[in-house]
């Protein structure tokens, strides 16, 4: 397998973005990344979505996008495993480069999810539990959480606070993330007063809908030395997956496929959880940040809530998570997100992100979670 | 929306809690599998779900999904049945306030939305409290 660096990034204002269509925010936002890249051409492309046939009522968007990227005829490839898309999407995209088969490969995620009104995306979201029997009984995206965070807190003691000082954390780094979509902070009253949506979770617990596109350009790390670009190397990428109902999952606050995600991508590496400088996890709700933490071996079980309250994970924290503002502030295009995890810590790794940038970054870490963590893929990445 | 094939399909499990049972390793599927996610043997043989089990997790949705906007608020939980199998569904016939984790609950059969004016009526299972004499 070859070495593969990812050596262009890009991405454009995440929001409601009612002016524009799926292929042009597509398109802007791979343009951007092939610009950083210095490349006007690319050998294969891979496409996250988790959805565009329910939220635009169109499919087939791998060819429609590379036909509108002006790149026919190479090949192109939608990836869907519902919120995870993106970051299996740049997985497919690492594979193929790393095998020999491409040189340049575009990698893009993206979500056009405001074309549909609230109920048709709620029930979009909610295709990726199982439909007969989760759905069928009237449970959502953030009931299923909501399940989880109850749990979790009868287990471990986690405080209703701890789980506001997830949102209010993640919206202080947003607050600094220009293209977030509310790049704004919150305080620990705001989330607590917030309009209850699955008890005990509020509105400001939940990651928005949000349309939004992000995008990746990977070569060989030889290639990228010869190009003269600051050499972001993927060290280390894990995919698994779990019961996609939760019910059937032996512990509803553990996250077994994020766990086995994360031993892959540790030993390809060769890293440990210890040696990770800067990390984006999926905060597709509150719980989830502190359920993932656990699952990655940041902290014990159960210690998730109590890391957050005592600073672990905040800017200035041992292990800062989620600088970007996460899903919560800088939004949730679903397919997007796991792309746009990586263009953050490729920035985070070249120091280009300003007020929010993590102090001697070297290694980072991204995390991302499809449905109820019925699908985890997990990367690390070391700037050499 | 379910159409008419896609939920006659279901009517064993929704119904008449059919559930299967590895016949190796003992352990018990519902919905029913092909092949046992335990220790991946074939031999299964068909079995019927416990209809008394305890709440392990819940919560209120006020938020619904379109079928259910009628309904809202609702409780939605998980319970683990005393056989074992776990399964997620409304509770009902009781105050939100009442429901907690370790509550003992029974199985049974209720509407669960309908689909429109000319829809099907859907049905299911939904938990209620059981007290110690029901």
């Amino acid at each position: 397998m070859r070495d593969v660096a990812v050596i262009g990034t890009g991405m454009t204002k995440w929001g409601e973005l009612w002016e524009k269509s799926l292929r042009t925010i597509f398109v802007e936002t791979a343009l951007l990344a092939m610009k950083d890249a210095g490349v006007d051409r690319i050998d294969s492309m891979y496409v996250g979505s988790m959805s565009s046939g329910l939220f635009t009522g169109q499919e087939h968007i791998a060819s429609l996008l590379a036909d509108y990227l002006g790149q026919t005829p190479v090949p192109a490839t939608r990836v869907e495993t519902a919120c995870a898309s993106g970051g299996l999407a740049f997985r497919l995209g690492l594979m193929e480069v790393a095998s020999g088969m491409s040189d340049i490969v575009l990698v893009g995620g993206i979500e056009k999810m405001t074309d549909v009104n609230g109920y048709e995306a709620t029930y979009a979201l909610g295709t990726a539990a199982d439909q007969e029997y989760e759905g069928y009984h009237g449970i959502t995206f953030p009931g299923l959480y909501a399940l989880i965070a109850r749990a979790h807190m009868e287990k471990y003691g986690t405080t209703r606070e701890q789980l506001a000082m997830v949102a209010v954390k993640n919206h202080r780094n947003g607050a600094k993330n220009p293209l977030a979509q509310f790049p704004f902070e919150v305080t620990i009253e705001d989330v607590l007063n917030s309009v209850m949506v699955a008890d005990p979770l509020r509105i400001l617990d939940c990651s928005p809908i949000t349309d939004g596109a992000a995008a990746a350009i990977i070569c060989p790390a030889e290639m990228a030395k010869e190009m003269g670009k600051p050499v972001v190397k993927i060290i280390g990428s894990g995919h698994a997956t779990d019961r996609i109902a939760l019910s059937s999952r032996q512990d509803v606050t553990w996250l077994e496929a994020t766990y086995q995600a994360g031993k892959k991508a540790y030993e390809m590496a060769g890293k440990g959880p210890d040696e990770i400088d800067v990390l984006e996890v999926h905060d597709c709700f509150t719980i989830a940040e502190i359920c993932v933490m656990e699952a990655l071996g940041i902290v014990e079980k159960g210690q998730g809530g109590r890391a957050v309250e005592e600073g672990l994970t905040s800017l200035e924290g041992k292990i800062p998570v989620n600088a970007s503002g996460g899903l919560k502030s800088k939004g949730h295009p679903v397919g997007a997100t796991g792309v746009a995890q990586i263009v953050e810590i490729c920035k985070q790794l070249r120091g280009e992100v300003g007020d929010r940038q993590v102090k001697n970054a070297r290694i980072g870490m991204t995390q991302n979670m499809g449905g109820s963590g019925g699908s985890t893929v997990v990367h690390i990445f070391e700037r050499e | 929306m379910p159409t008419p094939s896609r939920y006659w399909r279901e009517i064993p499990q929704r119904y008449r809690f059919e559930a299967n049972q590895c016949k190796k390793c003992g352990t018990k599927f519902f919905p029913p599998r092909l092949i046992c996610s335990e220790c991946n043997s074939q031999e299964l043989e068909q079995a019927k779900l416990a209809e008394k089990g305890k709440i392990l997790t819940y919560t209120i949705i006020r938020v619904p999904p379109h079928q259910f906007v009628d309904q809202a608020p609702y409780a939605v939980g998980i319970a683990e049945m005393e056989d074992g199998v776990k399964l997620t569904g409304q509770i009902v016939d009781c105050g939100f306030e009442d429901i907690k984790v370790g509550m003992p609950v029974k199985l049974e059969f209720r509407k669960i939305f309908q689909e429109g004016e000319s829809g099907i009526l859907c049905y299911g299972y939904k938990f209620v409290p059981a007290n110690g004499n029901s």
